[in-house]
C-alpha cells in the first residue's frame, strides 16, 4: 500500500473497488488489525488502532467471502461466542432479532458446515452486526448469493447504514452493485488510491456510461489515470 | 484492561465442540485410562516380583498419572488452539477486540476443564483398582500438582505459539513434546541415573523436581521446601516466558499478515 488515506463518514457505504491484487484486502486486514501498516495510522471512532486496539475494533465488524464462521459449530453457537467476545449486551434477545432480521431463524441449530454458501454468507452477515458496530467492514459480502439474494442484502445494509448511522466500506467485483449502494467508490490500483467520489460524478468526470468501464480503464491504464489526476 | 466474559467466549467455544462430538470427547479420558491400567498392572507385577517389598504402585502409577497430568493439561491448551486452525478461524477471532491474554486465557479454561476431566477418571481407576492413594504424598502433592499444572500450560501455550509461526502441518512438531521431555524429567527413574549433560536439562525442567519428590516421600523421607517452591518459580518463569514467546509470535504474524493467510499454509 502506498499513502491510502480515506475516511468513512457515519451513514456512509464507501465502495472500495478494484483489480484483484489492488490491495483491497489488505486495507481490510489493516482495519482489522490484523496486518500493520508500515507507516501512518487508522483511527475508528477517533480511537488509534495501533495504539488501542480492543477499544478500536470493539466499534467494528466484518464479513468476508474468505472467512466463514467454524462449519462445527451451529449458527447460534457461533453467534453466541462472538457476541461473547464483542462483549454484546442482552445477547440472546440481540441474537433472536438478528437470526429475524437475516431470515435464519429456521437454522439455528444447523451447523455452520451443513448450509449453503449464501446461507453461510448470511450468518456471516448476522454475526458482522451482531454488535452493532460502528464501521462495518465487507470483502465482497453477496460474492456467494444468487441475485435476488444479493439484493436482499444489499438493501438491508443500506437500511442498516441508514437506520443506525454506521459507516460501510464495501468491497466488490460488481460494478452494478457498487454503483447501487455506495454513496463513494474508492478506486485501488498497485496499492494506490486513483480515484475517489460518488459513482455518478466520476462516470461524468472520466467521460464514462457505466462504473464497469470505468474500472476496466483504471485496471488497464492506472499509470495514465493516475497522471490524470495528480 | 481483561474481560473475563471474552475468555469465557474461547472456553465456551471449545465446549460446544465437546458436547458434540464424541471423537473429542473420548480421548480425555481414554489414553489416560489405559495408561493407568497398564502401568497399574505393571507396578502390581514389580511388587510381587520384588524381594525388598518396595510398594511401587505410588512410585511408578504415581508418577505416571502425574506426567499424563502434565500431558493432559499441555493438549488442552494446544488442542484448544488447534481447534481454530482446523477450522481456519483465526482471521474470524484475531480481527475482534479479543486480546492475545483473553484468548490464551481462554485456551486455559478449556485446558483446565478438560483435563479435570482427565485427572478424575486417572484418580478414579488408579485408586478403586490398585489401591492408589493421592493422601500418601501429603501436602505436597498440592505444590507437585500446581508445578506440573503451570508447567504444561506454558508447554502448551509455548507449542501453540510455535504452530501459529510454522502453520498447521507444524502440529505434528507438538505431539511428540511429552516423548521427548520424558527422559529428562526423570519420571521412572531418578535423575542422578542420567549422565551429567542430561542431568543439567532435568534441571531446568519443574517437572523433574515433582518426581523426585515423589520418589523421595515413598522412600519415606521428606521432600524440601525449597526445591518445591524452586520448581514452582521455575515453572511460572517458564509460563512467562511462553507467553511472551507466543505474544512476539503473533505480533510477528500482525506484521508480516501471516494471520490473514494462514490457511495457506505456505509461510516462511
Amino acid at each position: 500500500m502506498d499513502r491510502v488515506s480515506f475516511h468513512v463518514g457515519r451513514g456512509e457505504i464507501v465502495g472500495l473497488l478494484g483489480p484483484n491484487g489492488a490491495g483491497k484486502t489488505t486495507t481490510i486486514n489493516m482495519i482489522l488489525g490484523v496486518l500493520a501498516p508500515d507507516a501512518g495510522a487508522i483511527r475508528i471512532d477517533g480511537v488509534d488502532l495501533a495504539a488501542h486496539r480492543s477499544r478500536a475494533l470493539e466499534c467494528t465488524n466484518f464479513a468476508a467471502v474468505y472467512a466463514p464462521l467454524p462449519g462445527n459449530l451451529t449458527v447460534y453457537q457461533n453467534l453466541r461466542i462472538f457476541g461473547g467476545i464483542y462483549d454484546v449486551p442482552d445477547l440472546a434477545a440481540r441474537i433472536a432479532a438478528t437470526l429475524e432480521e437475516f431470515d435464519l431463524a429456521r437454522f439455528r441449530n444447523v451447523r455452520c458446515g451443513a448450509l449453503s454458501s449464501g446461507e453461510q454468507t448470511r450468518v456471516s452477515l448476522a454475526k458482522a452486526l451482531l454488535n452493532n458496530p460502528r464501521l462495518l467492514l465487507l470483502d465482497e459480502p453477496t460474492a456467494s448469493l444468487d441475485p435476488a439474494a444479493a439484493r436482499d442484502i444489499r438493501a438491508g445494509i443500506r437500511a442498516v447504514t441508514t437506520r443506525d448511522g454506521r459507516g460501510v466500506l464495501w468491497t466488490s467485483h460488481n460494478m452494478y452493485e457498487a454503483e447501487a449502494v455506495c454513496d463513494r467508490v474508492l478506486f485501488l490500483s498497485h496499492g494506490k488510491i486513483l480515484l475517489d467520489g460518488h459513482p455518478k460524478a466520476l462516470l461524468r468526470e472520466h467521460g464514462m456510461a457505466t462504473l464497469e468501464d470505468l474500472f476496466i480503464a483504471v485496471a488497464r491504464e492506472p499509470l495514465t489515470l493516475e497522471g490524470r489526476d495528480s | 484492561m481483561i474481560r473475563t466474559r471474552r475468555m469465557g467466549a474461547i472456553a465456551l467455544r471449545y465446549f460446544y465442540l465437546l458436547r458434540g462430538s464424541p471423537a473429542r470427547i473420548v480421548p480425555l479420558f481414554a489414553w489416560v485410562g489405559i495408561d493407568i491400567v497398564l502401568w497399574g498392572f505393571i507396578s502390581r507385577y514389580l511388587n510381587s516380583v520384588s524381594a525388598a517389598g518396595f510398594n511401587f504402585i505410588p512410585a511408578l502409577l504415581g508418577a505416571v498419572l502425574l506426567w499424563d497430568f502434565l500431558i493432559r493439561i499441555m493438549q488442552g491448551v494446544t488442542m484448544a488452539f488447534f481447534e481454530d486452525v482446523w477450522s481456519r478461524n483465526f482471521l474470524n477471532i484475531f480481527a475482534t477486540p479479543l486480546s492475545i491474554w483473553e484468548y490464551l486465557g481462554g485456551l486455559v479454561i478449556s485446558s483446565i476443564a478438560t483435563s479435570a476431566v482427565g485427572l478424575l477418571v486417572m484418580l478414579l481407576l488408579a485408586g478403586g483398582i490398585f489401591g492408589l492413594s493421592f493422601l500418601a504424598y501429603g501436602i505436597a502433592l498440592v505444590e507437585f500438582l500446581l508445578t506440573l499444572f503451570l508447567f504444561g500450560i506454558a508447554l502448551g501455550v509455548f507449542a501453540s505459539a510455535i504452530v501459529l509461526r510454522l502453520g498447521p502441518a507444524a502440529e505434528w512438531f507438538i505431539w511428540p513434546i511429552p516423548a521427548l521431555l520424558s527422559p529428562f524429567a526423570g519420571v521412572f527413574y531418578p535423575v542422578a541415573t542420567l549422565p551429567a549433560w542430561m542431568r543439567v536439562v532435568s534441571g531446568a525442567l519443574p517437572a523433574s523436581y515433582v518426581f523426585e519428590g515423589v520418589r523421595r516421600i515413598v522412600a519415606g523421607g521428606t521432600v524440601s521446601g525449597a526445591a518445591l517452591a524452586w520448581a514452582a518459580a521455575l515453572a511460572a518463569l517458564d509460563l512467562v516466558l511462553a507467553c511472551w514467546y507466543f505474544a512476539r509470535i503473533y505480533r510477528h504474524a500482525v506484521r508480516t499478515g501471516l494471520i490473514a493467510r494462514y490457511s495457506a499454509e505456505s509461510l516462511s
